[in-house]
């Protein structure tokens, strides 16, 4: 079965951590990825930039219009994803709770089955 | 000889050679990885240049080596590698069948269900990792991971190669069963991207399941799930529409089920059903025999289906096996009846918010004419499936129960 693992981030807890706690979630991220890969479990992982550089892409009356983003108006946005195949949704909850955010009031790590699947397999 | 029979001669060959090697050389996991070189040099070059004259000889040959430099390069220091080296006289080794013995070392008790069956397709099957990582939709590397760690853990178990002996075996054997029984449901409820590689694996259980039958033909769970294979696959263009929708069972064009696959199917269900044990694989197979039986719907018997159901839950309890009665259940007793028995499922963690169960209960639910409870647990079910395909169906149910004028009011 196939999950999205998304990683919700709020940038004011983040500024709010120390250097180390910083480090310690990356070396926490570089552990995990290592695990899963190992296991046969990880399909791909993917980081995204801050959301002051999104822009929103609409299309009104045949021309697009672009805007300065986020689309959402939210304390927190979507940092990042782990997109995995395990067993079952009891193991995708096993392995979402080693990811460090999971530890850190604020920030939100969050589990989905995923229902449709196509594009490019290779990483 | 054609690119495809290549590739059955190679998947019939894969555990004869892989067997006759790890009886020779032991190490599993060092052999298998020989093999599969081996398979995938044949696959390249057999087409190009021809199969050689004695290809399991041929391919002997090719994974003896693999497997010795292997052995090389890890005691490289050792003076170990002379001998090595001169024990290779291969393509005289004997060829028993080793497929059974194969089939419970991939099946070993202490993998995951995915492993099992990855390990199964590559090392009894003859499937290269490729085909293996297309055929569940994932990247190659993380399949060859998958595969690895398997072999690592059979290892470190310490698992001989051999089969087990009395109820060892017996349980052992539940395990391979449901491993191939996993291996047909993935090819057979295919419903995303790659439709027709997964396809191919319901094809690949049934192959793998034949060979089991032919080497233990006395038993009846084996027999009975080669038989639900059977009848099940014999329904597939049948299952959906040429866009892909499902077709319920009730809705199916009968004349399009695989005649000469059902009547092997039913041979297979009296064989089964002849012995003196009962199993869940045999029950499960005398039902779809039961619907195979009607030529219409309607001439379905679903006073057999119930009682055959009720035998199921005594001996294997389960709620799907619940879930499923209930149905049986409204058809001879009326859907009030199917949806008491239902309610009896409301407690159990498993099925609570089941999309299974919320579309059965919209089932039961319009047939007693409660169209606005039936539209509401359509819409639940679609919402928490996770088939594409079925969340179609499940919408387009309720958009058809929303149209309907609501009935009169008795």
């Amino acid at each position: 079965m196939k999950f999205v693992i998304s990683l919700h981030i709020n940038p004011a807890v983040m500024d709010a951590l120390t250097d180390e706690e910083k480090a310690a979630i990356g070396a926490g991220h570089t552990r995990f990825i290592q695990e899963l890969k190992e296991s046969g479990e990880l399909l791909a992982t993917q980081a995204l930039v801050d959301p002051s550089q999104a822009v929103v892409v609409s299309v009104r009356d045949g021309q697009p219009v672009v805007t300065d983003g986020p689309f959402l108006e939210a304390k927190e946005f979507l940092g990042g994803f782990y997109l995995i195949d395990c067993e079952d949704k009891e193991r995708a909850i096993e392995l979402a709770a080693r990811i460090p955010d999971t530890r850190i009031a604020g920030l939100g790590v969050e589990v989905r089955q995923v229902m449709f699947y196509e594009g490019q397999l290779e990483a | 000889m054609t690119a495809p029979a290549i590739e059955d001669l190679l998947r019939d060959l894969t555990p004869r050679v892989l067997g006759a090697l790890v009886r020779r050389y032991g190490r599993f996991e060092g052999c298998e990885d020989a093999v599969q070189e081996a398979v995938l040099a044949a696959s390249v070059q057999w087409p190009a240049e021809g199969v050689p004259d004695h290809p399991r000889g041929w391919l002997t040959t090719v994974a003896s080596r693999r497997l010795v430099d292997q052995l090389r390069s890890d005691h490289a220091r050792r003076e170990r590698e002379s001998s090595l080296a001169a024990e290779v006289a291969p393509a005289d080794v004997p060829d028993t069948d080793d497929t059974l013995v194969l089939l419970f070392l991939c099946c070993h008790p202490t993998l995951t269900a995915a492993s099992q069956t990855a390990l199964t397709l590559r090392a009894v099957g003859g499937l290269t990792t490729a085909e293996i990582a297309r055929a569940f939709l994932v990247p190659e590397a993380t399949m060859a991971a998958r595969i690895s760690r398997a072999k690592q853990r059979i290892r470190a178990a310490g698992s001989s190669f051999a089969l087990p002996e009395g109820a060892e075996r017996e349980e052992r054997l539940r395990v391979v069963l449901h491993v191939l029984y996993l291996i047909f449901n993935e090819g057979y409820t295919a419903s995303s991207g790659g439709e027709l590689v997964r396809a191919d694996l319901a094809r690949e259980a049934i192959r793998l399941t034949r060979t089991v039958h032919a080497q233990l033909p006395e038993d009846g769970e084996v027999t009975g799930l080669l038989a639900l294979m059977l009848l099940t696959h014999a329904r597939r263009e049948a299952r959906t529409t040429r866009a892909g929708d499902l077709v319920p069972l009730a809705e199916q064009d009968r004349e399009r089920w695989d005649r000469a696959l059902i009547d092997e199917g039913l041979d297979l269900v009296k064989a089964a059903l002849a012995g003196p044990d009962l199993g869940p694989y045999q029950l499960q197979a005398a039902i779809a025999a039961t619907h195979a039986d009607a030529a219409t719907a309607e001439e379905t018997d679903w006073a057999q289906v119930h009682a055959l159901y009720l035998i199921l839950e005594r001996i294997a309890p389960n709620p799907m096996v619940t879930l499923n009665r209930a149905i049986a259940l409204a058809e001879t007793e009326g859907p009030q009846a199917g949806l008491d028995l239902l309610s009896g499922l409301d407690g159990d963690g498993r099925m609570a918010g089941h999309h299974r169960l919320l579309s059965v209960r919209a089932h039961l639910l319009e047939r007693t004419g409660d169209t606005a409870g039936a539209y509401e647990h359509y819409r639940r079910a679609a919402k928490a499936t996770a088939s594409l395909a079925e969340q179609r169906y499940l919408e387009s149910r309720a958009n058809e129960v929303a149209a309907r004028p609501a009935p009169p009011v008795p």
